[in-house]
Formats: structure tokens, C-alpha cells, sequence
């Protein structure tokens, strides 16, 4: 008797989690379609979402130089972002919106007051030296990070720029490119309080 | 007035498509033939509509008509006949209007030739295609009229993205939405059995050569497409995960894993409602793709539609489509039972492992592409989680794959013997060992990631031409005998051992031009030497020239090795007085084994040039190889299984029922 009776109720969950699978397609589309769509009618702009470390010091870390650069760019520590308004810029040779903003980056580093500094994430140093010899090298010391800081960072994707007071705590994000704009607009105006 | 001809046979298009998707379903449903007969006219009358239409707006191209709005802004009278005529779809107007043509295509001929089909399953297959053109025949009059005319007309157009007058971008779009599109009719297939309840191996084998021929062309959509990135952008780089690429190249996995799973339900009755499902998901893939593409959302130069109104209207298209069919995915999918059951170990085995790869590769593609265009929806700005994380990602999940290819077709249906066939693969590991230790050998960095990658492509063309050997019983039976087997094999067989050679043929390029490429980026002044890979580059200076819209800088190399000539290579630099736009034309000397890559860029104040020169090996590989799977995909729709009234042929008796359907 109790071994129908298992019987059937194993069939019927069997049934029940089947049923499940084939509703699944659509319950994960419909979950996709509605956030697309909550943000695109919402109106809402999430940049003005505050990020979890502004205001908070910068995270503890200790960076080496990229491999082969050491002679011309130092690697990078928490240590190094105190005494001066710092700009942290996260790049790397691979990333094509880094190279669209590497002219705003290299029109900071030539502003008086204002250090700026490089993470270079998951590269290669050989790509990431050609990049830089190429491009140009805006940054007073540059970290080779394997991923670890920029987790630690709560960076998400490159590039992503921090500006950091003198104290040495984090004071804006900005996620994606520093467009011209952006430079003029928000980050030129940001630094201009922090140096006072 | 030719255009307003387009335009109206566009409408009248649209209404045949109205037809298409509403009289034959309402038909299908009650059993009512002359209803389900409609759909033949419609879907042969809606093509001829809109080939009217495509005809007008290429007249207008041609003749440069300017009072239309579309080619004012996309032609120039300057222009290579060649790039007015493929600057029709060189914009998002004219390239909607050629998509709705593919799909009128491919329905016109389902329409044509599906004679031997089910009536029900033909009339409802070609209403779901007549309810796909509705969606976007409107999108195309209500939101992108290519049409619409222009008071006063310019006196001359403003002419079309230099990057795109190429020829190789030329014919990108057409294959690419030959493939897209092509989907549209496994799809139309998929929801005609869900709404009929029932998929059997004949419906399998209907659906199989349209996936087939979409994948095909899909192939070389995507080889020209980076061909193209390779030789224009100047980078000698040829793939970029661009979320671009990455759109076409999601169908393109998804349709490849299709193609297998419908072999198992042509030949062995199961993996049914999976099939369906992933007929779905690959022309929802399609259409995402083209909703990357079209709604303005990339902002690359493939994006020439930026306009959040049809940004919206596509994505109301996507929502109908895809959530509709999922929606009915759910209610039907759970009737299609399963009749023939399996080991984990046989060929059906094999082919779930690699519809399981292939799925994961695709979803691992989907993650790393959406995840950056949704934080930019949000608001986020523009990042890229760059190549590391596709390398990361897609390397380990290919590696079984391949492995396991080799191994799939030597394993026999319901239960196979691993062991068995891997005593076969015996040649096929000696030679991918061999190839590690020749790797190692040959390469400076003893790069073993590397090496490891061209043993996979060894071990994968090995192992495929094993099986080929084993069917023809090579070296086991006298040699006419195995000629004889050779010649009786049928073309299907070719078909697979054609195209998993050619996927070995891309995984050696796609590895030794990764792992082996060489670079020289520097200043070179005139008469200046350099070496790159054993080849000595020596500049000869720039030239100055004209093109018939474009003014161009021609840099020279005298390359040697050796103190040997080997070739000139000539590198230009366009500029585009109309656009004000520069472009590249990469100089490419190729040996087939390698490719030396030189571009030119600026000059500076000492009369040096900035020069880029590359070595790539193996590089001409990867397209070499893309020709060769489209040539496995083409052998295998000759088969003789695959051709229109071969199923009749193949079993007269359990058809004879639906006969009357051709009078």
C-alpha cells in the first residue's frame, strides 16, 4: 500500500516539476523583458544612484608596476592616493571606450593640482606597454591588477574613474566614458571644490 | 513616381501579409481547406509586392534620386554604381526593406514548394511566417518609410558611410539576414507544431534543410563581416567581441546546436520539445540581433538607426514574438512525447553533450554582450567587458566540444561503445600529440596554450577523417571495394565530415594568428628598414592618388627575406571629402600560411610616417575554413533526403493520404 501510494506522489511531483521546466523559457524572457522595460519607461535615472563607496576611504591594496614599465611608472597602494585631489582611472589595451576617453585622461594629468593614476586591468603588459607608447602614458603611477582591486573597487567593466579628496576617500564614480562633456561638466568642477 | 509604386505595393504587401497571418491559422484550426489554401497565393503574392517595392527604392538609388529622403541621405551621384546599389541596404530603411524580402522569400517558397506537406502543418507554418511580416511590414511603414520624399530635393546626396563602401561589407548584410531571417522558417515550423501538438521525424526533416541553408549563409555573413574588420579597421585583428558581432554570432551557436538536435528527432524520435524550444530561441536570437543592430542601441557603425521610437517598436515586436511563443511553448510543449529512449553513452548522447555546450556557449556570449548594453539602457555609460572575459569563458567550454566531435559520430545510436571508439581515435591523438611537440618546437615562447589549441584542431581533423575511413571500411577491405562504399555514402555523410574539417581549419587560424601574431608599430622615415618575423620591411615612401569620391595616400614596403623579394606591399589611407571621413585599406601579402599586414597612419613634422606592420600566421585559415563549413552545409542540402518530395518518395504509403493536397 504505501509503496503505491509513493509511487504516485513521486509521479505527480515528477509531473509538477516537468510542468515547470516548460514554463520556464517564458517566465525568464518575461523577468528580462520587464526589467528592460521598467528602466526605458521608468524615466528614472540610476546614475544618481549612490555608489556603496562614496565617501568611504579607498580600499586597502597594493598593486605591482606592469611588468616591463617599472622604470618609467611605479606600481600603485592605497598609501599613494593621499596628500593630493587623485583622479583612479581603471583601463586597459583591450578596451576600445578606453582609447575614446584616453584624451580627456591625458588633458587632466597635464592639470596643475590633480594627480592622476592608472589601474590597468587584466592585460598583458606587453599590450598594455604598446598601448601606452602609442597613446601616450597620462598617469603618475600605474597598478597592474589581475582582477583582485578591481573587485575590491567595485568596478563592473571598463573603464571607470574615481576621484578621490585629499584624505584619500572616495568622493565621485563615474562608469564608462569621460566623455569631453563629462570632463567639462562634472569631473572639472568636482576636482575644483576638492583642491579647496 | 516610381517610388510612390514602391510604396503602395509595400501597403498592398502588408495586406497580404494580413492574410497570410490570420485566414490560413483561423483554417488550420477548423479544418477548413479553402481557408488554409489561402496562404499559397498570399505568401507568392506578398513576395512579388514587396520585390516590386525593393526593385523602386534600387531604381532610386541608381537613377540618384534625391527627392527621396532616404537615398538624399545615403547616396552620393559620385558614387560606384556598385555602392548605390548596396547602399539600398547600406541604411536602416533600406536594410529593413531587404530583411521583409528574405522573409517574403523564404516564405514564398515554403509556399511553393511544401506541396507534400501536411495541409494543416503547411498552412500554419506559412500563417506564423505571414504573422512575422505583419510585425515588420508595419514597423517598416509606420516607423522606417524608406519612401518618404524630401521638398526641396539637395542638389546632391550626402553620401554613404565610407567604412561601408567596401566589397566586402557590400554583400555582409545579405548573407547575414539570409541567415537571420532563414531561422524564421525553422520557427514558423516550431509554432506550427506546437499549435498541430505533435512533432514527428518528418517535420524534422523539413525543418533541418532550412536551418541548414540559414546557418550556411550565416557562416559566411560572419566570415565577411570579419574578413572586413581584418583588412579595413587596420587593427590586423578579426574578431572583436563587439556586441555587433556577437549578435550575429548568438544564432550562429544556437543554430549550429539546432541543426543537431534535429537529426535526433529525425532519426530517433526524441529531444522533441527541445528542438522546438530551440527553434525558438535561435530566431529570438535573430531577432535580438537585429534589435541590437537596427534600434540605435550600438552606437558602432553598423548602427544607423537612432531613434528610441523604434527602439521601442522593435522591442514590442521581440515581446510579441518571443514571449508569444514561449507562452505557447509552455501550454503545448509538455503533449510532444519522446519515443525513442537512449544510453548516455551513444551518438543521441553525444549530440545532447554538444547541444549542451553549444547552449552554454551561446548563453555565455548572450551574458558578456547584454550585460554592458543593459547597464547602458540604465544609464551606467559605455563599458566593455572586453575580450579577457570572452577568452575566459568560451575556450573552456569549446575545448570538450571539440574533443568531443571527434568522438560523437564514431559512437552508434542508442548505445554506443566509448571505448570502442576511442580505440578508432588512436591515429587522431598520436597526431595531436604531434602537433603539440611541433608547436613547441617551432614557437620561441613555448606558448603551451597555444600548442595545446592546434592539437585540438589536429585531433579534430584527424579524428573526422577517421570516421569517414571507418565508414568506407579504408584499409580493411580491398580498395574497390571501400570505392564502392565511398561512392554509395550519401552526401549528408560528406556533408558533416566537409564541414567539422572546416571548423578544425578555423580553430588553427583562429589559434596560431591569437597566440602568434607579431607586431612593429613605429616611425619610419623613407628608405628606412625594419624586421618583423624574419621579413624585412623597407618604407619607400607616400604617394599621393584619386579615387571617384576619395583622394588617397599610398604607402609602399619593398618586403624581402633573406635579401630575397618576396612582395610590394601598398598600403592606402582614404579620405572622403563628402563625409569628411578617413579611412584604411590595409596592404595584405598573404602565403596562405601567413599574412604580412601593413597599415599606414600619420605623418609627423620630421617626415616620418607612424607604420603598423603585423605577422599574422595562419590568419587566411580562419576564412579559408568558414568556406569550407559553408561548402559541408551546401553538400549536405544536395543530399537526396533533403529535397523537395523526397519524403514522398521515401515512404509513398503513409502519405498517400495527404496526395490530393497537390491537385
Amino acid at each position: 500500500m504505501s509503496d503505491m501510494s509513493d509511487m504516485t506522489e513521486s509521479a505527480t511531483t515528477r509531473g509538477r516539476t516537468q510542468h515547470l521546466l516548460y514554463i520556464l523559457p517564458v517566465l525568464v524572457f518575461g523577468a528580462l523583458a520587464a526589467v528592460i522595460a521598467y528602466f526605458m519607461l521608468s524615466g528614472r535615472d540610476p546614475r544618481l544612484l549612490p555608489s556603496a563607496l562614496i565617501d568611504q576611504p579607498a580600499p586597502e591594496f597594493k598593486l605591482p608596476p606592469i611588468e616591463g614599465w617599472e622604470g618609467r611608472k611605479p606600481g600603485l597602494a592605497t598609501g599613494d592616493l593621499r596628500g593630493a585631489v587623485t583622479v583612479v582611472n581603471f583601463f586597459a589595451s583591450w578596451c576600445v571606450p578606453c582609447l575614446a576617453e584616453h584624451p580627456q585622461i591625458m588633458a587632466l594629468s597635464k592639470m596643475e593640482g590633480v594627480r592622476v593614476v592608472g589601474i590597468n586591468h587584466k592585460d598583458r603588459p606587453a599590450a598594455a606597454k604598446d598601448w601606452l607608447t602609442r597613446h601616450g602614458d597620462p598617469y603618475a603611477r600605474i597598478g597592474a591588477d589581475s582582477g583582485r582591486a578591481a573587485i575590491e573597487w567595485g568596478v563592473y567593466g571598463m573603464p571607470e574613474t574615481f576621484i578621490l579628496d585629499k584624505t584619500g576617500r572616495i568622493r565621485f564614480k563615474h562608469v564608462g566614458v569621460v566623455r569631453r562633456e563629462t570632463l567639462k561638466e562634472t569631473i572639472l568642477p568636482i576636482i575644483r571644490k576638492l583642491r579647496k | 513616381m516610381i517610388a510612390e509604386v514602391g510604396h503602395f505595393a509595400l501597403i498592398l504587401a502588408a495586406l497580404m501579409a494580413l492574410v497570410q497571418g490570420t485566414l490560413p491559422l483561423v483554417g488550420a484550426a477548423r479544418g477548413e481547406a479553402p481557408l488554409m489554401a489561402l496562404a499559397k497565393p498570399a505568401a507568392q503574392a506578398q513576395f512579388l509586392l514587396i520585390a516590386v517595392a525593393f526593385g523602386a527604392l534600387t531604381y532610386a538609388y541608381v537613377v540618384s534620386d534625391f527627392s527621396i529622403a532616404n537615398v538624399a541621405q545615403n547616396s552620393h551621384s559620385a558614387k560606384p554604381l556598385l555602392y548605390k546599389i548596396t547602399g539600398v541596404w547600406g541604411n536602416h530603411e533600406g536594410s529593413m526593406l531587404l530583411w521583409v524580402l528574405i522573409l517574403a522569400l523564404f516564405g514564398a517558397a515554403l509556399a511553393s514548394f511544401g506541396r507534400n506537406l501536411p495541409p494543416s502543418l503547411h498552412a500554419r507554418a506559412l500563417g506564423v511566417q505571414g504573422l512575422i511580416g505583419i510585425a515588420f511590414l508595419a514597423f517598416l511603414l509606420f516607423s522606417s518609410n524608406p519612401f518618404e520624399r524630401l521638398v526641396p530635393a539637395p542638389p546632391d546626396g550626402s553620401g554613404l558611410n565610407p567604412l561601408l563602401q567596401d566589397p566586402g561589407l557590400a554583400f555582409h548584410p545579405p548573407f547575414l539576414y539570409l541567415g537571420y531571417v532563414g531561422f524564421s522558417m525553422a520557427f514558423s515550423f516550431a509554432i506550427a507544431a506546437l499549435l498541430e501538438g505533435r512533432v514527428d521525424p518528418a517535420w524534422a526533416r523539413w525543418v533541418r534543410p532550412w536551418t541548414l541553408a540559414a546557418w550556411s549563409c550565416l557562416t559566411v555573413g560572419i566570415a565577411l563581416g570579419s574578413w572586413w574588420a581584418y583588412y579595413e579597421l587596420g587593427w590586423g585583428g578579426w574578431w572583436f567581441w563587439d556586441p555587433v558581432e556577437n549578435a550575429s554570432f548568438m544564432p550562429w551557436i544556437a543554430g549550429a546546436a539546432l541543426l543537431h538536435s534535429a537529426i535526433v528527432v529525425e532519426k530517433r524520435g526524441t529531444l522533441k520539445s527541445w528542438t522546438v524550444l530551440l527553434a525558438i530561441i535561435v530566431f529570438s536570437l535573430s531577432l535580438v540581433g537585429t534589435f541590437l543592430v537596427r534600434s540605435g542601441v550600438l552606437t558602432s557603425v553598423h548602427a544607423f538607426a537612432t531613434d528610441p521610437a523604434r527602439g521601442l517598436f522593435i522591442l514590442g515586436i521581440l515581446v510579441l514574438t518571443i514571449g508569444g511563443s514561449l507562452t505557447l511553448y509552455a501550454w503545448r510543449a509538455p503533449q510532444l512525447r519522446a519515443t525513442g529512449t537512449f544510453r548516455p553513452v551513444s551518438r543521441e548522447g553525444a549530440l545532447v553533450l554538444n547541444n549542451l555546450l553549444l547552449t552554454v556557449a551561446a548563453a555565455t556570449v548572450f551574458i558578456g554582450t547584454l550585460y554592458p548594453l543593459v547597464l547602458d539602457a540604465v544609464g551606467g555609460g559605455k563599458i566593455s567587458v572586453g575580450a579577457p572575459y570572452f577568452n575566459a569563458t568560451f575556450i573552456p567550454i569549446m575545448t570538450p566540444l571539440v574533443i568531443a566531435m571527434a568522438i560523437g559520430p564514431m559512437l552508434a545510436w542508442k548505445r554506443g561503445d566509448l571505448w570502442a571508439a576511442l580505440g578508432r581515435l588512436k591515429l587522431a591523438l598520436a597526431a595531436a600529440v604531434g602537433v603539440v611537440a611541433l608547436s613547441l618546437w617551432l614557437d620561441g615562447t613555448r606558448d603551451l596554450l597555444a600548442a595545446m589549441g592546434m592539437a585540438l584542431a589536429a585531433w579534430l581533423f584527424a579524428g573526422v577523417a577517421l570516421e569517414l575511413a571507418g565508414r568506407i571500411k579504408l584499409g580493411r577491405a580491398p580498395i574497390a571495394d571501400s570505392l564502392r562504399r565511398a561512392a554509395g555514402l550519401p552526401r549528408a555523410a560528406y556533408g558533416m565530415t566537409v564541414a567539422h574539417m572546416g571548423f578544425a581549419v578555423v580553430i588553427a587560424g583562429v589559434t596560431a594568428s591569437s597566440a602568434w601574431q607579431t607586431e612593429s608599430i613605429r616611425i619610419m622615415k623613407p628608405g628606412e628598414m625594419t624586421t618583423l618575423a624574419g621579413y624585412d620591411f623597407r618604407f619607400l615612401g607616400v604617394k599621393a592618388g584619386r579615387g571617384p569620391n576619395y583622394a588617397s595616400q599610398f604607402g609602399s614596403f619593398a618586403v624581402s627575406r633573406g635579401g630575397r623579394p618576396v612582395a610590394t606591399l601598398v598600403a592606402e589611407k582614404r579620405f572622403y571629402p563628402v563625409q569628411r571621413r578617413q579611412t584604411t585599406e590595409a596592404a595584405i601579402h598573404t602565403t596562405w600560411l601567413s599574412d604580412l599586414y601593413a597599415v599606414i597612419g600619420e605623418a609627423d613634422k620630421s617626415g616620418g610616417w607612424s607604420v603598423r606592420l603585423y605577422h599574422n600566421p595562419l590568419v587566411p585559415w580562419i576564412w579559408i575554413g568558414a568556406i569550407i563549413m559553408f561548402a559541408g552545409g551546401t553538400i549536405s542540402l544536395s543530399d537526396r533526403r533533403h529535397r523537395v518530395g523526397a519524403p514522398r518518395r521515401a515512404r509513398p504509403a503513409a502519405l498517400a493520404g495527404s496526395a490530393p493536397a497537390k491537385a
